[in-house]
């Protein structure tokens, strides 16, 4: 039988997808739905005086307006931060309190103040610009570096100080630094950027008078985690009520990982009226109110010796969270970039120091690669001027200090189980003619043109992660995956996951698995996810864990399926056990002819007895059906890696940067399916590129988002991309059988500095992300001056 | 957005005698609709004029071009006539928005909304265009008033633009990166006699650069551009692009047209 996995197999999903037949949240319609639209802060830091509701209550078709006094009368908690960090002092780290409506102060433009609930959206809409709220406008703290000598925007916490956390060892990185021929320096800022999901979030509550349930449909991509937290945290009902349904999803990159204030509102305010309540965000809303990614800003220094050996790292950071701490905000800035510093160096000493602070933007979540990219974009930054300022080629010094051996325990956190970083950088360095690049300098100089390259060598930490190490450090969850492989009697199988698709191609890699494992066809196995009444508890989608973590669970699932296949297939044909064989769909006794598809065990399982001429007893102690589930918690992170080269071509004149080559190699472990992972690698890379050269998420100094639109806020295009060449090397992973990786964000870690270090390479100077044109023009235009003035 | 009155005309005379202090007309509705959608504006009535056969199509006589009002984008790139006399328009138009709102936005809007960073001004301007409305004709030079403003009086319609063909010319634009509207556009057109360089974008209204026509005039060369300072003064300055690097791509773009020419 040919294997799918490892197949270019098209996606079962995407005929859906592009006849536009997606069924997601803004296309379901409840029977006597309302519309609600949110009432949202225009100030980014304010007292709320009064809320005044009168005039709008009185709108047409005003169903209700609820502000966050109805929210806490009827007990309802606020949103929670998930992981606990410590700072380096022993003291835990402060978190503000965030209802879902604000009570008596906002912290940024777009915070949620109250919901207008009416028989139409226009009704909304229009009662909505009635509620009169009275601000009394403070004065807002919105530059990350100056946020710990502000004003404190919440009571209880100094400095605006969430966290001043610490990860390594001081005095060990310090007799490094002594021991060192050379110190390199870098200050770096990695710009605010907004996740931009094509579909913008969405709610609908419903609730049955009769079950007394209530359920949600949300653009999530963890419904599960999302039900617990609103269970839980928000008390707006208990699990066993509370059914929580993400259905087609249009993208999340992270954005949709966490209950926003919104799906608490929505949940709660279906149950309080006693009709079904939706809201669709409009693409501003998206801009305020999605949570942001990155805006980090970082000093680091890299203690080398003079023969190019790295001997320790110092890095200290100072993380924007926003105006709340968001779900998994806290983790972002520290175990998730932390440990990453090292990158796939071989670094004896090195610390990171992060302070996380509170501003009056937009909180800060994890968005695509949540932590690995600012790790990666300032190690790959630092290595590329460390060899400038050695004097030594760019290759020849990353390779010098790459790690070699494995299993290898970094002097942060991570033990790497598999890699082999020689043998990416050779194919890159093969794919991107880097032999060749000397002679398009050269031309491209001749046309007045500058041309530079850049490398990133990257690692990342996907498929997060063994339950008991997260907790440790302080995950309020545990981090395995569930699935459920049920056989139908028909013979067909429904597999329920525990992840959850938003574009990512589940469906099909998922059946591709089953498919091979069980020997089905693959149009006969469908995948099942995003609904909490449908499957086991599961964990969902982000951190490039769905195969790593999720498939495994499936694969470990079928293992016991074709287990108490083999049992009855033995007692079927009166066979020992132990003589049963299962290859390809079918359970073949040993050395005789005898044998059963996995279709007729399927159907005896549901069938314990005699029909006719089918006899299919059981084997004894074994319960009829064929239905297996697996929890799985992995035994460690998994670690793609690889290689991106980047060559730029930029017009001194007016600054502007055309990517004219971009060449990646990346470890991902076994791939499942080539034509997916070419997808995920395309847009991580677009994102990458989009950081590197057009996305920033620009508040002016009163806080007031002016990149809140398509007009303002730039995306890359597909006219900003030459032909991507990609290409794989492969060490399995040791820590799940599927040898999996990961390779959802690698795009997105390893394109910003490959893209940064060829800017900086073409025009000889630091410049910051994204690189516009105007900033690459005044660059040029500088370099220029000083050139004259020095000749 | 807000109720408003929808009618749709069948000619000139019938959309002029809706049209009120409180009404608007609708052709492609690029602008129009996405400002009463985010409630930026709102009408009692609104006057479509696209279904006035009389406001579309093209015309060439021997030394003009004529455009009717609502001619969309896409007819324009894609014109033969327009390709042959005045290449440059054509592609001017093949680079406004994206494929969606070609398809739908129309000259007679374009310039009717006088966008400081629209495409279509610098053209009117560079290209000597006289603005048939319904009741006269007026110069582009003084049809285009302000940010966002023009000659146009209430109720007033566009019914045509003629463009003068020039011996050579070109737009060549430095578009915004999120927007692609222009963050500048110059527009160079060369006659028998003497050059004209519009341009678009780099300040709150499209504008004639008397000097770099002056010396362009003079000698059509991008060195005759190098000898010219354009000052900054007076030019936008936004997150995307400040008014001395504005400046600069004025004085580049100019030569880039120059050099297409």
């Amino acid at each position: 039988m040919a294997s799918l996995v490892g197949s270019r197999v098209e996606r079962k999903e995407d005929k859906k997808f592009l006849t536009g037949k997606g069924r997601y949240t803004a296309d379901i319609t409840l029977a006597h739905q309302t519309h609600a639209v949110f009432v949202r802060s225009p100030h980014a830091r304010a007292q709320i005086k009064k809320v005044d509701i009168t005039k709008a209550s009185k709108s047409p078709g005003v169903v209700a307006i609820l502000t966050g006094k109805d929210l806490a009368d009827d007990k309802i908690g606020g949103l929670i931060a998930g992981w606990k960090i410590v700072s380096e002092d022993g003291s835990d780290m402060k978190v503000p309190a965030h209802p879902a409506l604000a009570t008596d102060i906002v912290n940024y433009v777009g915070d949620h103040v109250a919901v207008v609930i009416a028989e139409t959206l226009e009704d909304a809409k229009n009662a909505a610009e009635l509620v009169n709220v009275d601000y009394k406008i403070l004065k807002a703290v919105v530059e990350t570096e100056k946020a710990m000598d502000s004003d404190a925007i919440h009571k209880d916490i100094p400095k605006n100080l969430c966290y001043d956390w610490l990860l390594g060892d001081r005095s060990k990185t310090k007799a490094a630094f002594d021991s060192a021929d050379k110190i390199v320096k870098i200050d770096l800022r990695n710009n605010r950027l907004i996740p931009n999901a094509m579909e913008p979030r969405a709610s609908i509550g419903d609730y049955n008078p009769s079950t007394e349930e209530i359920t949600l449909y949300t653009a999530n991509q963890n419904p599960h985690l999302t039900r617990l937290v609103i269970s839980a945290f928000n008390a707006v009902a208990p699990e066993h009520k509370f059914r929580v349904v993400a259905p087609d999803v249009g993208g999340g990159f992270g954005s949709k990982i966490y209950p926003y204030s919104e799906d608490v509102v929505i949940a709660w305010a279906a149950k309080k009226i006693q009709r079904p309540v939706k809201w669709v965000a409009e693409r501003t809303e998206s801009f305020l109110s999605d949570c942001h990614g990155r805006d980090h800003v970082t000093h680091a220094e890299l203690a080398v010796k003079s023969d190019g050996t790295v001997v320790g790292l110092k890095v200290d950071t100072i993380a924007n969270l926003g105006g709340y701490a968001s779900l998994f905000a806290t983790v972002t800035p520290t175990y998730l970039y932390g440990p990453l510093v090292l990158g796939l160096y071989n670094i004896p000493a090195a610390y990171c120091n992060v302070k996380a602070v509170y501003t009056n933007t937009a909180p800060v979540d994890a968005y695509r690669g949540a932590g690995r990219p600012e790790a990666t974009y300032m190690i790959e930054r630092l290595m590329s001027k460390a060899a400038m300022e050695l004097g030594m080629d760019q290759v020849d010094f990353r390779r010098k200090n790459f790690i070699k051996q494995f299993p290898h325990q970094q002097a942060l956190v991570h033990n790497i189980d598999s890699g082999d970083y020689d043998a990416h950088l050779d194919k890159a360095l093969e794919i991107a003619d880097y032999k060749g690049f000397a002679k398009r300098k050269s031309d491209s100089e001749s046309k007045g043109k500058l041309r530079g390259i850049g490398f990133s060598t990257y690692i990342e930490a996907c498929g997060i992660a063994p339950s008991a190490a997260v907790m440790s450090l302080g995950a309020g969850v545990g981090l395995w995956e569930s699935a459920e492989v049920r056989f139908n009697p028909t013979g067909n199988v429904t597999v329920f996951t525990g992840a959850h698709s938003h574009g990512q191609g589940h469906d099909t890699v998922f059946a591709q698995i089953v498919g091979d494992k069980l020997g089905v066809a693959l149009e006969n196995v469908e995948v099942v996810h995003g609904d909490t009444d449908k499957g086991p508890f599961g964990m969902g989608t982000y951190g490039s864990r769905s195969l790593a973590v999720g498939g495994t669970a499936i694969d470990k699932a079928c293992d016991k399926i074709i287990a108490k296949g083999k049992r009855v297939a033995a007692k079927m044909l009166e066979a020992s056990e132990s003589d049963v064989d299962f290859k390809d769909g079918e359970f073949i006794v040993a050395k005789s002819n005898k044998k059963k598809t996995i279709g007729e065990i399927a159907f005896a399982c549901y069938l314990p007895g005699q029909y006719g001429e089918i006899k299919s007893p059981l084997p004894e102690g074994d319960e009829p059906g064929l239905k297996e589930t697996a929890f799985y918690d992995p035994i460690n992170f998994s670690f793609p890696a690889g290689t991106h080269i980047c060559e730029v071509e930029i017009d001194p004149e007016t600054g502007e940067t055309k990517l004219d080559k971009y060449s990646a190699v990346d470890d991902f472990g076994t791939i499942m399916n080539p034509m997916i992972v070419e997808g995920q690698v395309h847009g991580g890379v677009a994102q990458g590129v989009g950081q590197a050269l057009y996305e920033n998420a620009h508040y002016d100094e009163t806080g007031q988002l002016v990149t809140a639109s398509y007009m303002d806020y730039t995306m890359p295009r597909a006219d900003n991309f030459p032909e991507l060449k990609i290409d794989y090397t492969c060490t399995p992973a040791t820590s799940n059988p599927l040898g999996a990786k990961g390779c959802g964000e690698a795009g997105a870690i390893a394109a910003p500095p490959a893209v940064m270090n060829a800017v900086v390479d073409a025009i000889g100077t630091d410049i910051s992300m994204p690189a516009t044109a105007e900033k690459v023009w005044n660059a040029c235009k500088n370099l220029k001056k000083t050139n004259s003035k020095a000749a | 957005m807000k109720n408003f009155n929808y009618h749709s005309a069948k000619d000139g005379k019938e959309a002029t005698k809706l049209a009120s202090s409180n009404s608007a007309y609708l052709a492609g509705g690029m602008t129009t609709i996405p400002s009463m959608k985010l409630g930026l504006a709102s009408y009692k009535d609104i006057i479509d004029i696209k279904g006035i056969k009389k406001l579309s199509g093209i015309k060439v006589s021997g030394k003009s071009i004529t455009i009717g009002a609502t001619t969309k984008h896409s007819d324009v790139a894609n014109s033969k006539d327009v390709k042959k006399a005045i290449p440059s328009l054509a592609q001017l138009a093949e680079g406004i928005g994206d494929p969606a709102v070609r398809n739908r936005g129309t000259i007679g809007g374009s310039i009717a909304n006088n966008d400081p960073a629209a495409d279509y001004p610098s053209a009117c301007i560079a290209l000597d265009a006289v603005i048939h409305t319904s009741s006269r004709k007026i110069d582009a030079e003084k049809f285009f008033t302000g940010m966002f403003e023009t000659a146009l009086k209430k109720g007033e319609l566009i019914e045509a633009v003629e463009f003068k063909i020039p011996e050579k010319s070109s737009y060549q634009k430095h578009p915004n990166p999120a927007s692609r509207y222009a963050i500048v556009g110059v527009y160079v057109a060369k006659n028998k006699n003497e050059v004209n360089v519009a341009v678009t974008g780099a300040k709150s209204c499209v504008y004639n650069d008397e000097k770099l026509s002056k010396a362009l005039s003079k000698d059509f060369s991008t060195s005759a551009v190098n000898a010219i300072n354009v000052s900054s003064s007076g030019m936008n300055s936004d997150i995307h692009a400040s008014a001395e690097y504005r400046a600069s791509l004025v004085a580049t773009y100019a030569k880039k047209a120059v050099d297409a020419c």
